[in-house]
């Protein structure tokens, strides 16, 4: 579903480059469940946002779900972000001033869809990852595990291709960690696919493939799938 | 289509939403639009209603009357010398102009009397004028009691008045006071007919009236030697033609005053068109200068409301990053943060209308203590829209920096923005 061809990401700090990605080559099956790893400036953080869309690479090729991705122009990356991707940070990144239900259905306004049918679908998704009690809760109301059930929520709301999760038990305290991972595994088993990125391997060993990068480049795949499970993913 | 609607709906409710989360600064930021609209409504209230209230009288004469009064140049008034129209140019514009009809002539008979009419000993003060019969046409005013003055009351100089209604209310004298006598210095006159009540402009009462036949005021007050107030409108039979006749009674009066080539007219021809003309363009003007001031005003709030929304895009930079990454396209952005703008400003224009209205009812209340028959102000919807409109373009203008600014953000930085 994702494949990546010698992808590059050079930064330019005055006049020094920082080369962040070197000729990474990658390919992702429908309904994997992946960790990307390494130290801190290993450039898993500049793959995960080449991969959401957030960012495009210096050079190489990225085809998502069959159309080629690099080259688009910044509203064509937010329409595929929208459609294809759902995004979980670690800091959960959600509006303060709006309920649970708001929050999850907000990706939906850039669809088109109407505010009831925005409204249904986002307790649903919030229904799934356990909150239908705290549909009208504001993000401050809610405990760390909480929020980010919403933010899951609102990845999944719109029936992404892939969830693309960025250290998201970071802030998280180690129960709660363990019960979002035991969400995350919920959630591979029923055909999402799931990127997470984390530094940490106690989190990296719920994944059943582990990517490991260092200074830019993969030093480590491991648990590769030779071909892509039957498991369909729900389709938008 | 739908789409776009839920689109804008839903920029319509953050803009609220976020107007309310701040609603002190909210409202700070759009003082500067309160003030100035509320002033501009209330000067077009007041204007409006002062300019509707004139036309108003006007539009009594008809569009084809002209007057003919006398004139005097600054260069006559600084000699001593006041100009007069003398009842012999009314004969001659009445057989010498041809296309002219209802020759009313006035003549002022208040300055000899003093003005003063008594019934017993119930004194009434007043205007007194001396006219003909075409006067009733020429005003569109109606006698509802008895009878208006004649042509045979004129020629035959009799002593009978017809009066206003406050006229007779201060004379103290029956709702018909047709019959009864009244006394005007030392003449009396024999009451023949009571004038339809017309109220209060600027203070004065238009029924504070007494109405002679025109030759009769000429031989009480023996003005035939004197020198009579004397004014005179007529009504030209074709409308096409008032420039026409304006034209040739000017003519003749220049030739019977005997006005050399280089003197100046001592009398003036006014169509009660001009005089309206006159008053509105005098409005007109009284109204562009204050908006002019309170377009400036509104130029610097709206330059305030663009730093509000420039801290608000800088505050909201985490946010703007969020709904990018969320798939938020520019355009998006960018018509969330430009109606946050116009909303605030078309708050500030909605407030300004209402307080503005509120201070024009207020002051034409005040000054209409002091002067009687002060006409109570007229917000035309036009001005409502107009002002309602020019906030909200205000808001736009001043909008469109802060909005690119928030559009534009790159998704990955603002979401990593402190």
């Amino acid at each position: 579903m994702i494949e990546l061809r010698g992808i590059n990401k050079t930064y330019s700090l005055g006049a020094d480059e920082c080369r962040a990605l070197i000729d990474v080559d990658l390919d992702l099956g429908r309904g994997e469940f992946v960790a990307l790893t390494g130290p801190s400036g290993s450039g898993k953080s500049t793959l995960m946002n080449i991969l959401g869309c957030l960012d495009t690479p210096s050079a190489g090729r990225y085809v998502l779900d069959g159309d080629a991705v690099d080259g688009l122009n910044e509203d064509q990356l937010a329409r595929v972000r929208n459609r294809k991707i759902g995004f979980v940070f670690q800091n959960f990144y959600l509006m303060p001033r709006m309920s649970a239900l708001d929050n999850v259905a907000q990706p939906l306004i850039y669809r088109g869809f109407s505010p009831a049918s925005r409204r249904q679908r986002a307790a649903e998704a919030l229904q799934r990852v356990g909150l239908d009690q705290r549909l009208h809760h504001k993000p401050n109301e809610l405990s760390g595990g909480q929020r980010q059930r919403v933010a899951i929520a609102r990845a999944l709301v719109g029936r992404p291709d892939m969830l693309l999760a960025d250290e998201p038990t970071g802030n998280l305290d180690s129960r709660t960690a363990q019960e979002i991972m035991t969400l995350f595994t919920e959630l591979n088993s029923e055909g999402h696919t799931l990127v997470i990125v984390t530094h940490d391997p106690g989190i990296a060993a719920h994944c059943r493939r582990i990517i490991r990068l260092h200074d830019g480049r993969i030093v480590e795949d491991r648990g590769k799938e030779p071909t892509e499970p039957a498991v369909a993913t729900a389709h938008t | 289509m739908q789409e776009w609607i839920y689109a804008l709906q839903e920029c319509l409710r953050s803009a609220l939403a976020s107007v309310r989360a701040h609603t002190l600064r909210s409202f700070l930021t759009v003082l500067g639009v309160i003030i100035g609209i509320s002033s501009v409504i209330c000067v077009f209230a007041l204007m409006q209603g002062l300019t509707r209230s004139i036309t108003q009288q006007f539009e009594g004469l008809g569009s084809s009357t002209l007057t003919l009064s006398a004139y005097t140049p600054l260069s006559d008034a600084l000699r001593g010398k006041v100009n007069h129209l003398k009842p012999s140019d009314l004969e001659q514009l009445r057989y010498r102009v041809d296309g002219i009809t209802n020759i009313t002539p006035l003549v002022f008979a208040g300055a000899r009397f003093g003005a003063e009419v008594r019934n017993g000993t119930n004194i009434a003060n007043g205007q007194l004028f001396g006219t003909t019969p075409s006067y009733q046409d020429v005003n569109r005013v109606y006698p509802v009691r008895g009878r208006f003055i004649t042509r045979q009351d004129d020629e035959s100089r009799r002593r009978v008045v017809v009066l206003g209604e406050q006229m007779r209310k201060d004379l103290k004298l029956p709702e018909d006071p047709t019959g009864r006598f009244v006394q005007i210095g030392q003449e009396w006159f024999k009451v023949v007919g009571l004038l339809e009540p017309r109220g209060v402009v600027f203070g004065q009462n238009q029924d504070s009236i007494l109405l002679m036949p025109y030759q009769t005021a000429l031989a009480v007050t023996g003005v035939l030697t004197q020198q009579p107030d004397l004014w005179v409108t007529f009504s030209a039979t074709d409308s096409d033609s008032l420039d026409d006749v304006k034209h040739r009674v000017t003519a003749l009066m220049r030739r019977l005053h005997n006005l050399k080539q280089d003197q100046e007219n001592d009398f003036v021809v006014q169509s009660a068109e001009t005089i309206a003309k006159t008053i509105s363009s005098i409005s007109l003007t009284l109204t562009l200068v204050i908006s002019g001031v309170v377009g400036i005003s509104l130029l610097v709030s709206g330059v305030g409301i663009m730093n509000i929304m420039l801290v608000s895009v800088t505050e909201r930079t985490r946010e703007i990053g969020i709904a990018k990454a969320l798939g938020a396209p520019r355009q998006f952005i960018l018509i969330q943060f430009l109606i946050e703008a116009m909303v605030l400003a078309a708050l500030g224009g909605v407030i300004g209308i209402a307080l503005g209205y509120g201070m024009a009812f207020g002051l034409s209340k005040l000054i209409a203590n002091s002067l009687e028959g002060f006409p109570s102000p007229t917000v035309p919807w036009w001005a409502v829209l107009g002002s309602c409109g020019f906030s909200a373009l205000i808001g736009m203008v001043f909008g469109i920096l802060p909005a690119t600014k928030a559009a534009n953000l790159v998704p990955i930085d603002a979401l990593r923005y402190e």
